[in-house]
């Protein structure tokens, strides 16, 4: 049922889009338009706000309220859309460097303020639209033009990174578990507070040839073949989980949503000028 | 009737914002603008309006402008420090033509400098700082009063223009106290964007009708889902690669400051009429610059002074005129000769131009203007 999907949340006119053949982020895209169509969002109440790279330009061509903003501030500029309208849905689409390196004290911040966006991460471990450096997601010992000899950094688990900082609401997706991916997002939305779901992209263009993953199919098969759920990954050992992909809900608790809060406050500074005025002080 | 109220710069910014309808709040604490983030989450709330403190000043920038995008006038104020960081953002509003101001109160050097020392010195990075040909508006209030109404100001020429407006304010006055008549609201001319009056699905968001600069704007959430985008765009807001395309809205945005230049300038001539020797300064160090000039009339001189209020773009045809029926220029500011610059560049040989600046983080005194008028070398 793609074809309505595109019809009703694309804007066809600015398709096909610039990924390359393979890409996971396409598959992201539909999960998001999927999980907006399964709750009956109001079109016109949905900003879509992307920052910099391949995953950013996912805002062109769904068709809302959408805002291309400068690299690493998708958060930023949403919390000013959010607090400025608090009935907007607003969700943003970000890449692993987009949100971890450049963004990743707006990340953090968010996630401690649980302002009610929502943070959809098509993460696939590498900067692709300058050509295949290394992100803070490229696992340790894998390459990019920019780690010829092996990365050496240790790389960042981004739901467990908000997870830490007070995200709300914290899961991971992937591309090739479009079920259950399509239901984290639709859960982040409906989630009053931060929400984030980190979706493992595949970039088999600069991540696979680099470090000779195969094809775009071998990509998608590997996160098959390797994905562990959240319940059972809690009981397994770190050599255990090496090399696996960790899929499911891994936060979903409840605390006060910060636009909320801040509208409590505008009411009650009211409600305390017009008892004064009453009073006639 | 106004009140008369005893108020500081940087408390009047904000009241002035208040009263051009800035809603929106976001801000880094940083000397010595801080208090206008701490009277903006006083104030803000009492209003219905939002503030709120980022977590640097990069992301303040963005959510103003997140803000003003969602349909809500956006302040961010900050200092040297904060306002470099500020730059990115900044050319992303001029270029996506999103309203919003930033307020400067510049302090003294470069990197932390002297943070609690006047100073002048952003002149030139207030008009160039971020990258890239853009237009940009930045306006110098002198003293608390004038810092109320040009709040105000700014509002309004970043609403009609659709472009980011700098309010550049120095520690003199951000940090002066005055008592000061509150204008009645009534009595104040508010100017909204232009917005889009009806939603057309397939309409083009930045279209510009012929012999006018701005496209009309409607707010996220009204009824037209468009693009916005940092990147070169056509008019219907989508990125384009296209040369003739982005090299017609590059010439727009300029165009739209440049060719609108007579409603946007606004200059403070004080004593002029008759003057051979006429100092030229801006902001607090017209303060001083006022007591020399009444000095020098005292002794016989007849001085006045030219103090552009718009800064960019600068009062180019003002100031060529008044170089042709004066005698002296003396350039008056709290850096190493930023004005001075652009002073030069129109003066020519109209007549002589002279140089006073101050870059340690003092105040310049009136005496040492005087001086100045009076032809010491």
């Amino acid at each position: 049922m793609a074809s309505e999907l595109i019809n009703k949340y694309m804007r066809p006119e600015h398709l096909p889009h610039i990924w390359c053949p393979g890409c996971g982020n396409g598959i992201l895209m539909r999960n998001v338009a999927q999980a907006i169509d399964n709750l009956g969002l109001d079109h016109d109440k949905v900003v879509i706000v992307s920052g910099i790279g391949c995953s950013s330009r996912a805002a062109g061509y769904m068709d809302f309220n959408t805002i291309h903003t400068t690299h690493g501030r998708a958060i930023a500029f949403a919390t000013g859309i959010k607090l400025a309208n608090p009935e907007l849905e607003v969700i943003v689409i970000a890449g692993d460097g987009d949100i971890s390196a450049i963004g990743g004290n707006h990340l953090i911040h968010a996630a401690r303020r649980n302002i009610g966006i929502t943070v959809v991460v098509f993460n696939n471990n590498i900067y692709g639209m300058t050509g295949g450096q290394y992100s803070p997601t490229t696992p340790r010992g894998e390459k990019g033009t920019t780690a010829p000899y092996g990365n050496i950094d240790r790389s960042f688990d981004i739901a467990g990174l908000a997870y830490g900082a007070g995200a709300s609401f914290a899961a991971r997706g992937s591309s090739y578990h479009v079920q259950q991916t399509t239901a984290y997002i639709q859960q982040g939305i409906l989630h009053k507070g931060f929400s984030i779901i980190d979706c493992a992209s595949v970039c088999p263009t600069y991540y696979g040839r680099k470090n000779k993953k195969g094809s775009a199919v071998d990509m998608m098969k590997y996160q098959r073949d390797n994905a562990v759920m959240q319940e059972k990954a809690v009981q397994m050992s770190a050599e255990e989980l090496k090399g696996k992909l960790v899929i499911g809900v891994l936060a979903h608790t409840n605390y006060p949503e910060f636009t909320a809060e801040y509208q409590k406050l505008i009411d009650r500074l009211g409600r305390e000028a017009e008892e004064r005025e009453r009073e006639g002080k | 009737m106004g009140k008369t109220v005893l108020m500081q710069g940087n408390e009047a910014c904000v009241e002035g914002a208040i009263a051009a309808g800035m809603r929106f709040y976001a801000g880094y604490p940083i000397t010595p603008s801080t208090e206008i983030a701490e009277n903006s989450a006083v104030r803000l709330p009492q209003v219905g309006g939002k503030f709120i403190q980022m977590e640097d000043e990069i992301s303040s920038m963005a959510a103003v402008i997140g803000a003003s995008a969602a349909g809500v006038k956006a302040m961010t104020a900050s200092s040297g420090p904060g306002f470099s960081l500020k730059q990115e953002n900044l050319g992303y509003a001029c270029i996506a033509e999103i309203p919003c101001v930033i307020v400067d109160v510049q302090r003294s050097g470069p990197s932390t400098g002297l943070p609690t020392s006047p100073s002048q010195a952003d002149v030139m990075q207030s008009r160039w700082g971020t990258h890239g040909d853009h237009p940009m508006i930045v306006i110098s209030p002198s003293s608390v009063r004038e810092t109320y109404d040009l709040a105000i100001r700014c509002f309004n020429l970043a609403e009609k223009y659709r472009t980011p407006v700098i309010f550049l304010m120095d520690e003199i006055v951000g940090h002066l106290r005055e008592g000061i008549e509150i204008p009645d609201p009534k009595s104040l001319e508010i100017i909204n964007r232009p917005v889009r009056r009806y939603a057309k699905q397939n309409g083009l968001p930045y279209h510009v009708e012929e012999g006018k600069y701005v496209p009309e704007m409607l707010p996220f959430g009204q009824g037209q889902r468009y693009h916005i985008t940092g990147l070169a765009h056509n008019e219907s807001g989508f990125p384009t690669n296209d040369n003739k395309e982005a090299g017609k809205l590059f010439r727009r945005l300029l165009d739209k400051v440049k060719n609108n230049r007579d409603d946007i300038v606004q200059v403070e001539e004080v004593m002029c009429e008759d003057a051979d020797a006429v100092v030229v300064c801006f902001g607090g160090t017209a303060r001083a610059a006022v007591t020399a000039v009444k000095q020098a009339r005292n002794r016989g001189i007849k001085a006045g002074m030219f103090r552009p209020i718009t800064i960019w773009p600068f009062p180019d045809k003002e100031l060529e005129a008044l170089s042709k029926k004066v005698k002296r220029i003396v350039v008056a500011e709290h850096n190493d000769g930023q004005i001075l610059l652009e002073v030069q560049r129109i003066v020519k040989d109209n007549c002589e131009v002279d140089f006073i600046g101050r870059i340690d983080g003092s105040v310049m005194t009136p005496r040492e203007i005087l001086s100045k008028i009076e032809g010491a070398k």
